[in-house]
C-alpha cells in the first residue's frame, strides 16, 4: 500500500516537472516579458557601463542595450540592467539570467565556441595597453622588464599579459585583483609599477585618478580586443536583432542620419536611406528581423548614430576624450563597417 | 627512606609580614600592578606601550583630524597639493561626513530615503521592547517584528506598488544592506535551524542522514564558496530564463549558511534537556509535534540563547563577505569609495575602514553585551 | 475493565487506523523526504544540463589539463603560464595551507598569551587583554584584512624610497616596503643536508633524554638538568656539524633592480595582510577559549596541588593544563577550522589561494560548476581531516583521566 502511494508520488513529481522547450528563442521571450535584460559592467566603467547617483545607466555598451530595446519595443527605457563582475558575467548569460551581455567583453575563439556564446557586432575595437606613473620615466612597454603589473583576474588581459612578457623574454610580477576597484586602489598606492587593461579602460581609470596628468598610457597596444555584445549560441534570430541594432547605428552614421535629423531624413530621396528607415512602401526588412518597420528610426531616436553615441560616451564630448582611431567608419580609416542594409 | 624524599619540605618558611592595607591607592597598586618582579616588569612594559601608541592614536583620530571640507584637498598636505602642513597625517572625517548618506543607504534615491528610515524606526521600536524582559506582550511583539516587519519592509523598500516608485535592489547599499541581510538571515535561520536540529536527532535514518549531510557540508566549507554557489550556480540550477535578483541570491546564501550553524547550536540545547522531559511528555500522550513545541524546544532554546546570539553576531560580521560577490554592503560601499577621485588621499582608506569597523563593532558589541545580560539572568532563574 | 479486556481479549493489539501507525508514518515521512531530495537534485541537474546544453558547454573535469595561460605571483612550486589548470589549483591549495598553518601557529601563541593575560592578577595587563579581545572579536575579519592591506601596509615606504635608502646605506640587507618585506634568501651549499640530519638527530635525542629524565625523576625524585642538555643537543650538535662541514650556507641579498628589488626573499603584502589579520582576529577567539578552559578547572585543584608541595610552574603544567586542555580542545578545533575557512578571504586582497586561483580558472574556462565542486570538496576534506586529527588528540588527552 505504502509503496503504491510512493510510486504514485514519485511518478507525479516526475511528470510535474514536464519536459521543457529546448528551442531557444530569446526574441520571443523578450517580446513576451516586455523588456530586455542586459548584462553590463558592474564596477562603473565610465564610458562603457556606469550608473550615476540617481541610478541611470550610460555608456557605449548601455547604448547598445537601449538600441535593442528601442528596435523591439520602440522604447529605449524597456531595459533592465544587471550589473556584472568579470566573474559572474558568463554564468549569467549561460543560465539565461540575462538576454544579452554588453559588458566590454572581448570576442575570442574560445568564448565563441567553448563558452557557447555568439558574437557578431563589435561595438568598440580595443587593444590592451599599459599605464604607468610619469615619474618612472618609462617610455615603452618593452622597458617594463622586472616590473610589478596590476591586472584584473579572469580577463583576457591577464592571459595577454603573460604571453606578451614571455614572448619578449621579460619577467614581471603579476599583482592580481578580483575587481577593478581593488586594482585601481593598489596601483594608486604604489603596489605596482604598471596597470594593464584595455586601452579604453585605461583612459577611463586614469580619469578617476587623483591627478590624471601624473599617469601616462604607453604607446604599445599588445593585443586585439574587439569588444562586442554576446548572446547564447544557436539563437540566430536574437543574434540578428542584437547585431543589426549595432549595424543600424553604424549605417546611420554612414548615411549622415542623426538623432536630430532622423524625421527629416525619412523624406530623403536616397532609396538606401528610405529602405533603412522603413519608408519604402513594401519594405519587409524590419518584419524579417522580427522587428517593427521603423526599428531603425526608433534606434536613432533613442541613442543617435554610432558617432554620436561614441562622442557622447567616450569621445571628445566625454571626459575620456578618446580618439575615434580604429573605431572610425571604414571610409574614414577605421574598422566600423555596416553590411549593406537591403 | 624518608631522607630521600626531596619534595617534602623540612624547613618552615619564616612568617610573612602582615599584608599592606588594600584600601589605599598605593596598596591597590602594589597588589594589582606591582605584586612581583615579573608583574612590575609587565606593568611597566604595558604602560610604555600605552604611552607610545595611545597619544599617537588620539592625535591621529581626533586632534589632527580634518572635520570639515568639500573634497580631497581638505585632507592633503602641501606636497600632495593641499593646504595641510607637510608630514601631516590624521583621520579625514570630512570624507566620512560627505559620504555618510551613501554609507548608510547606498544609492537609494535621495528623495525616497524616508522609506528605509521608516523601516529602521519601526525596527528599533519593535526590537527594544522585545529585548526588555519586563515589556509585555512578547508574542505579539515577536510576530510583528519577525513576520509583519519583513513583509512591510519588502513592500516599502522595493516599491512598485501603492504608488511607490520601484527601487531596484542594485541601488540598495551601505548599512541598510548589511542590516537587511543579517536580519533576514536571522529570521530564516532560526526556524530552519530548529528543523535541521530536530531532523538530525530524529529516529528516521533518511531524514537524519539528509540533515547531517547538509549541516556538515555547509559547515565544512567557507561562506565565500556558498555565496559563489548562490550567486553563480543558482541561476544555472533553475529553469532557463529565470532571473533571480542578485540581492535575493545573497540572502539565500547567507540564510543557508546561517541555518547550518544555528542547527548545531540548537542541537546543543536539545542534548542538554534531560531524557526525563522527553519521557514525561511521552507519558502524557503528547505527539511529537506537541512534545517538541510545548516541552522540549522552549527549554532547549532558553538554554542556548547565548549561543544563538553568538551565531547572530557571526552572521552579522559574515554579511560583509557579500563585498566579494560585488554587492555593496557597508564594507563594500566604504571600500568602493576609496576609488572615488573626489576623495583619494593617503588617509582615506584608513579613515573609512575605521569608520566601518567602529559601526560593525557597535552592533556586535551591543549584541554580545545583551547576550551576557541574558546569560546572567537565566543563571539566576535556574538557581531560584 | 474494558481496558483490561482489550489487553487480554483475543491476544491481538487494538485496531488502530493505519494513519496513526508510528512505523508507517515514519516510513511515509522518510520517503517524502527522499522524494523531495531526489526531486530537488534532479530538478537542479536537469536545468543545469539544459542550461549548459543551450550554451553548448561541455561539463567534466577534462579542462583541468589545458594550459592555464595566466601567471601567479606567489607560488611555492614550479609554475609558469604554460602549466595546466590542475597545477594552478595545486599552487592555490598549497598557498591556502601555508597561510592557514602560519596563522594557526601565531593565533594559538597570541591567543594563549592573551587568554592567560586576561586572568592575570595584574590589573593593567588584564584590562589591555580584555580590550584586545573585545575589539577584534566584534569586527568582521574581512575588515581586518582590508585594514592591514589598505590601511597599514599600503602606507609603508614605496619602492623608490627603498632604492634611495639603499643608496644612502649600502650595507642594508633587510627592507620593509609597500611591496613586502625583502630579506636575504639562504642558499644551501653541499653538506647542509648533514646539518639538517644532525638537527633531527638532536631533537630525537632530546626527546629520548626527556623520557629518561622523567622516568628517573619518578624513581628517585631527582630531576636531571633537562633544559640545558636538550638545548645542547638541539642547538649545539647541528652547529658543530655546521662548522665541521665548512659552513655550507650563503645568502642571496636583495639589491635594487629596475622596478623591484632583485634577489633575496620577499614576503608580499597580500600574504602579510591575510596572515596578520587571520592571526590577530582568531587569537581573540582562542584567548576566550583558553580563558574559559582555565577557569573551567576548579580552584581546589590548584590548592590541592600546592598542598602537595608542587610549585606554581609544575602546578600549571602538570595539574591545571591537562584538565583545561580537555575543555579547550573541542572549541579550539572549530577555531582552527575557521582559520582555514577564513583563509579563503585571500581573494579580497589578491593572495593566490585556492579560491582566488579557482576563481580565475572559473572565469577563464567558464566551468563554474566543476570549480565550485572542487572548492567544496577540498575544503570539506581539509575540515574532516582536521576534525579527525583533533578528535584523536582529544581522545588521547581524555585518557589522562584515570
Amino acid at each position: 500500500m505504502a509503496k503504491k502511494i510512493v510510486t504514485a508520488l514519485v511518478g507525479a513529481a516526475v511528470l510535474g516537472m514536464g519536459a521543457q522547450a529546448a528551442q531557444a528563442d530569446t526574441l520571443s521571450d523578450v517580446k513576451a516579458k516586455g523588456f530586455v535584460q542586459c548584462g553590463v559592467n558592474g564596477s562603473n566603467l565610465a564610458g562603457f557601463g556606469a550608473q550615476d547617483s540617481a541610478g541611470n545607466w550610460s555608456g557605449l555598451d548601455v547604448d547598445l542595450c537601449k538600441a535593442v530595446a528601442a528596435a523591439i519595443f520602440g522604447d529605449a527605457t524597456k531595459v533592465k540592467y544587471t550589473p556584472l563582475s568579470a566573474k559572474d558575467r558568463f554564468p549569467a548569460l549561460q543560465s539565461g539570467e540575462i538576454d544579452m551581455l554588453a559588458r566590454n567583453t572581448t570576442w575570442s575563439t574560445s568564448r565563441d565556441s567553448q563558452l557557447g556564446f555568439d558574437f557578431r557586432a563589435v561595438t568598440y575595437y580595443d587593444g590592451q595597453g599599459f599605464m604607468v606613473k610619469k615619474e618612472l620615466g618609462v617610455k615603452s612597454a618593452l622597458e617594463l622588464s622586472g616590473a610589478s603589473v596590476c591586472v584584473q583576474s579572469g580577463t583576457t588581459t591577464e592571459l595577454n599579459l603573460a604571453d606578451y612578457f614571455r614572448s619578449n623574454n621579460m619577467d614581471f610580477k603579476p599583482v592580481v585583483f578580483e575587481s577593478q576597484d581593488e586594482a585601481d586602489a593598489a596601483y594608486n598606492a604604489g603596489r605596482c609599477d604598471a596597470y594593464t587593461t584595455d586601452a579604453s579602460g585605461l583612459y577611463s581609470i586614469r580619469l578617476k585618478m587623483a591627478n590624471p596628468d601624473d599617469h601616462m598610457v604607453l604607446p604599445e597596444i599588445i593585443s586585439k580586443e574587439p569588444l562586442g555584445a554576446a548572446v547564447r549560441q544557436n539563437d540566430s534570430k536574437w543574434l540578428d536583432v542584437v547585431s543589426w541594432s549595432h549595424y543600424a547605428l553604424v549605417a546611420a552614421e554612414e548615411f549622415g542620419i542623426t538623432q536630430a535629423n532622423v524625421e527629416e531624413m525619412k523624406k530623403s530621396a536616397n532609396p538606401d536611406i528610405k529602405r533603412f528607415l522603413g519608408e519604402e512602401a513594401d519594405s519587409t526588412l524590419g518584419a524579417d528581423l522580427g522587428l517593427p518597420k521603423d526599428w531603425a528610426v526608433q534606434i536613432i531616436k533613442a541613442v543617435g548614430n554610432y558617432g554620436e553615441s561614441f562622442e557622447r560616451n567616450v569621445g571628445q564630448a566625454s571626459p575620456l576624450k578618446i580618439d575615434r582611431g580604429l573605431n572610425a567608419l571604414w571610409n574614414k580609416g577605421g574598422l566600423q563597417y555596416a553590411p549593406p542594409i537591403r | 627512606m624518608a631522607e630521600n624524599i626531596t619534595y617534602v619540605r623540612d624547613q618552615f618558611i619564616p612568617a610573612a609580614q602582615p599584608p599592606v592595607s588594600d584600601s589605599t591607592i598605593v596598596g591597590w597598586m602594589r597588589k594589582n600592578l606591582f605584586a612581583t618582579w615579573t608583574d612590575s616588569a609587565m606593568t611597566i612594559a604595558a604602560l610604555v606601550a600605552l604611552l607610545y601608541f595611545l597619544p599617537g592614536a588620539i592625535d591621529w583620530l581626533f586632534l589632527s583630524a580634518v572635520w570639515t571640507g568639500e573634497n580631497r584637498t581638505a585632507c592633503l598636505t602641501v606636497d600632495q597639493g593641499g593646504a595641510l602642513p607637510s608630514g601631516w597625517s590624521g583621520a579625514c572625517w570630512a570624507y566620512v561626513g560627505d559620504r555618510f548618506v551613501q554609507f548608510m543607504f547606498g544609492s537609494y534615491p535621495r528623495d525616497q530615503l524616508w522609506r528605509p528610515l521608516l523601516i529602521g524606526g519601526l525596527f528599533v521600536a519593535l526590537l527594544v521592547p522585545l529585548l526588555m524582559p519586563r515589556a509585555p506582550r512578547k508574542g505579539l511583539n515577536a510576530i510583528l517584528l519577525l513576520v509583519a516587519l519583513p513583509i512591510l519592509a519588502y513592500v516599502l523598500l522595493l516599491g512598485g506598488h501603492f504608488g511607490l516608485s520601484h527601487v531596484e535592489t542594485t541601488l540598495w547599499g551601505g548599512l541598510m544592506v548589511t542590516l537587511i541581510l543579517s536580519f533576514v538571515g536571522i529570521v530564516i535561520s532560526l526556524p530552519a535551524g530548529i528543523l535541521l536540529a530536530l531532523g538530525r536527532r530524529s529516529q528516521m535514518p533518511i531524514v537524519r542522514t539528509a540533515c547531517i549531510s547538509f549541516i556538515e557540508l555547509i559547515r565544512g566549507v567557507p561562506l565565500i564558496t556558498v555565496l559563489f554557489m548562490a550567486s553563480v550556480l543558482l541561476p544555472l540550477f533553475l529553469e532557463p530564463g529565470n532571473n533571480i535578483d542578485k540581492f535575493l541570491r545573497a540572502l539565500i546564501g547567507v540564510s543557508v549558511f546561517a541555518s547550518a550553524y544555528m542547527a548545531e547550536v540548537i542541537r546543543g540545547g536539545l542534548q542538554a534537556i534531560p531524557k526525563g522531559q522527553y519521557e514525561a511528555a511521552d507519558a502524557l500522550g503528547l505527539n511529537y509535534f506537541h512534545k517538541m513545541t510545548f516541552v522540549v524546544l522552549p527549554q532547549a532554546i532558553k538554554l542556548v540563547i547565548p549561543g544563538i546570539v553568538n551565531t547572530f553576531i557571526g552572521m552579522f560580521k559574515d554579511t560583509s563577505l557579500v563585498t566579494i560577490i560585488s554587492m555593496y554592503d557597508l564594507l563594500g560601499i566604504v571600500k568602493a569609495s576609496f576609488g572615488d577621485s573626489g576623495w583619494i588621499t593617503p588617509v582615506t582608506p584608513l579613515t573609512g575602514l575605521i569608520f566601518a569597523g567602529f559601526t560593525f563593532w557597535i552592533f556586535c558589541f551591543g549584541m554580545s553585551r545583551y547576550s551576557a545580560f541574558v546569560e546572567r539572568r537565566l543563571d539566576k532563574s535556574h538557581k531560584r | 475493565m474494558a481496558i483490561a479486556q482489550a489487553r487480554t481479549g483475543d491476544g491481538e493489539p487494538p485496531k488502530v487506523s493505519l494513519l496513526y501507525n508510528p512505523a508507517l508514518r515514519s516510513y511515509v515521512y522518510q520517503i517524502l523526504t527522499l522524494v523531495l531530495i531526489v526531486w530537488v537534485v534532479w530538478y537542479a541537474w536537469h536545468n543545469a544540463t539544459q542550461n549548459l546544453a543551450r550554451a553548448n558547454m561541455t561539463s567534466g573535469f577534462g579542462f583541468l589539463n589545458s594550459r592555464a595561460g595566466f601567471d601567479i605571483a606567489q607560488s611555492l612550486i614550479a609554475y609558469t603560464s604554460d602549466s595546466t589548470y590542475f597545477r594552478a589549483l595545486q599552487v592555490g591549495l598549497l598557498n591556502t595551507l601555508v597561510v592557514a598553518a602560519c596563522s594557526i601557529v601565531t593565533a594559538t601563541i597570541v591567543g594563549l598569551l592573551v587568554g592567560i593575560g586576561r586572568l592575570s592578577h595584574n590589573w593593567l595587563v588584564a584590562r589591555l587583554c580584555t580590550v584586545y579581545v573585545e575589539i577584534f572579536r566584534n569586527i568582521p575579519p574581512l575588515l581586518v584584512i582590508f585594514f592591514w592591506y589598505l590601511g597599514v601596509l599600503a602606507l609603508l615606504p614605496t619602492i623608490r624610497t627603498i632604492f634611495q635608502h639603499v643608496k644612502d646605506n649600502p650595507g642594508a640587507i633587510f627592507f620593509i616596503s609597500n611591496r613586502g618585506i625583502y630579506m636575504p634568501a639562504p642558499i644551501f651549499g653541499d653538506g647542509f643536508g648533514l646539518v639538517v640530519a644532525a638537527f633531527v638527530a638532536g631533537v630525537l635525542a632530546a626527546i629520548a633524554f626527556t623520557v629518561w629524565a622523567n622516568a628517573r625523576q619518578r624513581a628517585t625524585g631527582n630531576r636531571p638538568p633537562v633544559l640545558m642538555v636538550n638545548l645542547a643537543l638541539i642547538l649545539l650538535l647541528p652547529f658543530v656539524v655546521f662548522l665541521l662541514m665548512g659552513m655550507p650556507l650563503s645568502f642571496d641579498y636583495p639589491v635594487p633592480g629596475s622596478f623591484n628589488m632583485k634577489g633575496g626573499m620577499v614576503i608580499g603584502p597580500e600574504f602579510l595582510a591575510l596572515y596578520l589579520a587571520l592571526s590577530l582576529y582568531s587569537a581573540s577567539f582562542i584567548a576566550e577559549i583558553v580563558r574559559a578552559g582555565i577557569r573551567g578547572v576548579p580552584g581546589g585543584q590548584t590548592e590541592a596541588s600546592y598542598a602537595l608541595g608542587l610549585r606554581p610552574g609544575p602546578t600549571t603544567r602538570l595539574v591545571i593544563l591537562p584538565q583545561a586542555l580537555r575543555i579547550i580542545i573541542p572549541p579550539l578545533t572549530s577555531q582552527y577550522l575557521n582559520i582555514i575557512k577564513n583563509s579563503s578571504l585571500a581573494v579580497a586582497v589578491g593572495y593566490a589561494d585556492l579560491v582566488a586561483v579557482g576563481g580565475t580558472i572559473l572565469n577563464q574556462s567558464g566551468h563554474s560548476i566543476e570549480i565550485i565542486a572542487i572548492w567544496m570538496a577540498i575544503y570539506l576534506s581539509i575540515s574532516l581531516l582536521t576534525s579527525l586529527f583533533m578528535n584523536w588528540f582529544n581522545a588521547k588527552m581524555a585518557l589522562v583521566e584515570r
